[in-house]
C-alpha cells in the first residue's frame, strides 16, 4: 500500500451517484414515454418529425459529440501530459466549421435520413447506398466498441458493479430510449446530457479556479512548479511530427463524415435551422474543451499524477477524482452520474444512425427499391435498432480488457477518408459519377482499416512486435487524399452523362430546398 | 431563374471555400508549430502560459469567429438572394 496516495471512495457503491443516476434514468424514461406517443411514422422515428429548433439541435449535437472519451479522456490526458491534450481538443473543434461551411445546409436540403441520400441523389441508388452503408456501419461499429468498452470500465470503476452487468445495463437502457422514443427521445436525452455535462464541468472549473484566485495562469504556473515546465510544452504525443499532422487531418475532416452527427441535421425544419444548430454546437463544444483543459491541470495540481495513475493508468479518472477533492463524495457521485448519462446519449445516437443505414439505405432503398409500406419501414427500423443494440452489447463484452482508445481515432480516420470525400464531391462536383462514389467510399474505408492494421498502434502496442510496416499511428494523411483521388480519377475515366445532366436540378434543390 | 440559382450557389461556394481555407490554415499553423517548432511553442508569454497555450486558445476562438462570419453572411446575403429567387418563381 502506497501511503502517499490519498484515499478515494471511487469504486465503492456511492449513494449520491446511485441517487443522481436513478433520477436521470427516471427523467429520461419519462421523456421516452412522452416521445413514444409522438413517434408514429418513419419520419418521426429517424428525424423527430423535423420539429427540432436550431438551438435545440445545437445542444443535441453537442450532446451527441461530447463523449466520455472527450470529457474523461482529454481531462485525463491533460492531467498526465499537460499541453498535449490541447492538440486533440482543437482538432475536435475545428471539424465543426468544416461541417457548417461545406455540409450542413446542402445535406438538409438534399436528404431525408442518411448521408447516403445526398451521395446517391443523382447517381445509381443500389451501388452507392450499399457502399455508403458499409462506410456508415464501419464508423458506427468502431465508435460503438470504443464507447461500450469505455462504459463497462467506467461504470465498473465508479459504481463497483461487474463489467458485464455495466455493458448490459447501458445496452438495455439505451435500447429503451431508441426503440420506443426514436429520434425524439434520443434528441432530448442528448439535450439533457449536454446541459448536465456543461453544468458539471463549469461547476468543477469554478471550484478549481477559486483556489487559484480565478486566474488560469496561476494554476498553470503551479503545475509547472510541481512537474516541470514540460507540462506547458509539446510532449510525447507529438514525438513524430507527421503523426501529429495525420491525426490533425483525421480530427478536422472526420467530424463531417460521422453518420450520427450528419443524421442530426435532418431533425430541423430547414437549412437555416441547420446553420443555426452548428453555430450553437461550435460555441458549446469550444467552451467545453476550454473547461476540460483547466480541469486537467486542476487534477494534475490538486489530485496529483500518482494518485490519478494509481486508480487508472490512462488517467481517465482524473475528472471524477478532482470532483472528490473539491466537493467530497457528493460531487463525485454527481460527476459519475453525468459520465454515465454521457455514454448513454452517445450510444443512443450511434445506434439510431446505424439502424437508419440498415433499414432506410439497405432494406427500403436497395432491397425494396424505395417502395415499402410505411408500417413495414417503421417495423424494419425498430428491428434494425434491436439488432444493433444486441451487437453493441456483444462487442462490448468481446472486447473486454482490450485497449480500445485508438478506435475513436480510427473511426475518425474512416469517416474522414471513406465518407467525407464522397459527400463533398457529390455536393459540389457536376462530374462525379456512380463509379467514382463507390470506389471513393470503399477505397477510403478499406485503406484506413488496412493501414491501421499494419500501424505501430496494432503491430507494436497491441501485438507486442518490434516494428510496423506503416510508420504512422493515424493513416489520414494518406487515406484522405486517396479517397479524393480515387473518386476524381474514376469519375474522369468513365463519365456518366445522365448524372451530369441532373446536376442543375440537384443544385436548385440544394440552394432553395424545394423539391 | 437558373442563372440566379447558379450565381447564388457560386457565391456560397466561394465563401465556404474561403472560410474553410482560413480555418485549415489556422489549425495547421498551430499543428505545424507544435510539430516542428517545439522550442518556440514552449516559451512562456506570461509565467504559466506558454505560446502554445495562447495559440491553441486562439484556434478555438478562431473557429468561433469564422462560424460567426459565415452565419452573418448567410443570414444577410444568402437568405436575401434566396428570397429574391423565390419571389420571382412564385410572384
Amino acid at each position: 500500500m502506497n501511503t502517499t496516495v490519498p484515499a478515494t471512495s471511487l469504486g465503492e457503491p456511492n449513494f449520491t451517484a446511485i441517487a443522481f443516476f436513478l433520477v436521470f434514468i427516471a427523467a429520461t424514461l419519462g421523456i421516452t414515454y412522452w416521445a413514444a406517443r409522438k413517434t408514429k411514422t418513419t419520419e418521426e422515428y429517424f428525424a423527430a418529425g423535423r420539429s427540432i429548433s436550431g438551438r435545440q439541435n445545437g445542444f443535441a449535437l453537442a450532446g451527441d459529440y461530447m463523449s466520455a472519451a472527450s470529457f474523461l479522456g482529454i481531462a485525463g490526458l491533460v492531467s498526465l501530459s499537460g499541453f498535449d491534450g490541447l492538440i486533440y481538443s482543437t482538432g475536435w473543434l475545428v471539424g465543426w466549421p468544416v461541417v457548417l461551411f461545406l455540409i450542413a445546409e446542402p445535406l438538409r436540403n438534399l436528404g431525408k435520413y442518411t448521408f447516403a441520400d445526398v451521395v446517391s441523389f443523382r447517381l445509381k441508388q443500389t451501388p452507392v447506398r450499399v457502399a455508403a452503408a458499409i462506410g456508415t456501419l464501419a464508423v458506427v461499429t468502431l465508435y460503438l466498441i470504443a464507447q461500450m468498452v469505455g462504459a463497462g470500465n467506467l461504470i465498473k470503476l465508479m459504481f463497483g458493479i461487474s463489467y458485464e452487468a455495466a455493458v448490459v445495463s447501458v445496452g438495455i437502457v439505451m435500447l429503451a430510449y431508441v426503440l420506443f422514443g426514436g429520434m425524439i427521445a434520443t434528441t432530448w436525452v442528448q439535450i439533457v446530457k449536454a446541459v448536465l455535462l456543461l453544468g458539471g464541468a463549469a461547476l468543477l472549473c469554478f471550484l478549481t479556479l477559486a483556489q487559484f484566485s480565478f486566474n488560469p495562469a496561476v494554476l498553470f504556473s503551479k503545475a509547472a512548479e510541481m512537474y516541470g515546465t514540460e507540462v506547458l510544452a509539446p510532449g510525447k504525443q507529438v514525438a513524430n511530427p507527421w503523426d501529429a499532422i495525420s491525426l490533425g487531418l483525421a480530427l478536422m475532416f472526420g467530424t463531417a463524415g460521422l453518420p450520427h452527427i450528419l443524421m442530426r441535421f435532418y431533425t430541423v425544419p430547414d437549412a437555416k435551422a441547420a446553420r443555426q444548430s452548428v453555430f450553437w454546437a461550435t460555441g458549446l463544444i469550444g467552451v467545453f474543451y476550454l473547461m476540460t483543459f483547466v480541469l486537467g491541470f486542476g487534477a494534475m495540481v490538486l489530485v496529483g499524477r500518482e494518485a490519478i495513475m494509481a486508480v487508472d493508468k490512462g488517467g481517465n479518472m482524473a475528472a471524477p477524482l478532482l470532483a472528490e477533492v473539491l466537493g467530497g463524495t457528493g460531487l463525485l457521485g454527481f460527476i459519475a452520474a453525468v459520465a454515465f448519462a454521457t455514454i448513454l446519449a452517445v450510444v443512443a445516437g450511434l445506434t439510431l444512425s446505424g439502424a437508419a443505414a440498415l433499414s432506410h439505405d439497405l432494406w427500403v432503398s436497395v432491397y425494396r427499391k424505395g417502395d415499402a409500406p410505411h408500417e413495414e419501414q417503421l417495423m424494419v427500423a425498430r428491428l434494425a435498432t434491436v439488432v444493433l443494440g444486441i451487437v453493441a452489447i456483444v462487442l462490448g463484452i468481446v472486447f473486454q480488457g482490450q485497449n480500445v482508445a485508438f478506435m475513436v481515432g480510427l473511426a475518425f480516420a474512416v469517416a474522414a477518408s471513406g465518407n467525407f470525400p464522397a459527400l463533398v464531391l457529390s455536393i459540389f462536383w457536376r462530374g462525379f459519377t456512380t463509379g467514382g462514389a463507390v470506389t471513393s467510399i470503399v477505397t477510403g474505408t478499406v485503406a484506413s482499416l488496412v493501414l491501421i492494421a499494419i500501424s505501430p498502434t496494432i503491430m507494436i502496442d497491441l501485438m507486442g512486435g518490434q516494428s510496423a510496416i506503416f510508420p504512422l499511428k493515424n493513416p489520414a494523411i494518406v487515406t484522405i487524399p486517396l479517397g479524393f483521388a480515387t473518386g476524381i480519377l474514376v469519375s474522369l475515366l468513365a463519365p456518366e452523362a445522365k448524372a451530369s445532366a441532373a446536376f442543375d436540378a440537384k443544385e436548385r434543390r440544394m440552394i432553395t430546398g424545394a423539391e | 431563374m437558373n442563372d440566379d440559382i447558379r450565381a447564388l450557389a457560386r457565391a456560397r461556394w466561394r465563401v465556404a471555400i474561403g472560410l474553410s481555407a482560413a480555418v485549415f490554415a489556422l489549425y495547421f499553423g498551430f499543428i505545424f508549430a507544435v510539430a516542428f517548432a517545439k522550442e518556440a511553442i514552449a516559451a512562456q508569454v506570461v509565467p504559466g502560459v506558454s505560446l502554445g497555450i495562447v495559440i491553441g486558445a486562439l484556434v478555438i476562438v478562431g473557429a468561433w469567429i469564422t462560424t460567426w462570419i459565415y452565419v452573418v453572411w448567410a443570414n444577410r446575403h444568402f437568405d436575401t438572394g434566396l428570397k429574391a429567387i423565390n419571389e420571382k418563381t412564385h410572384g
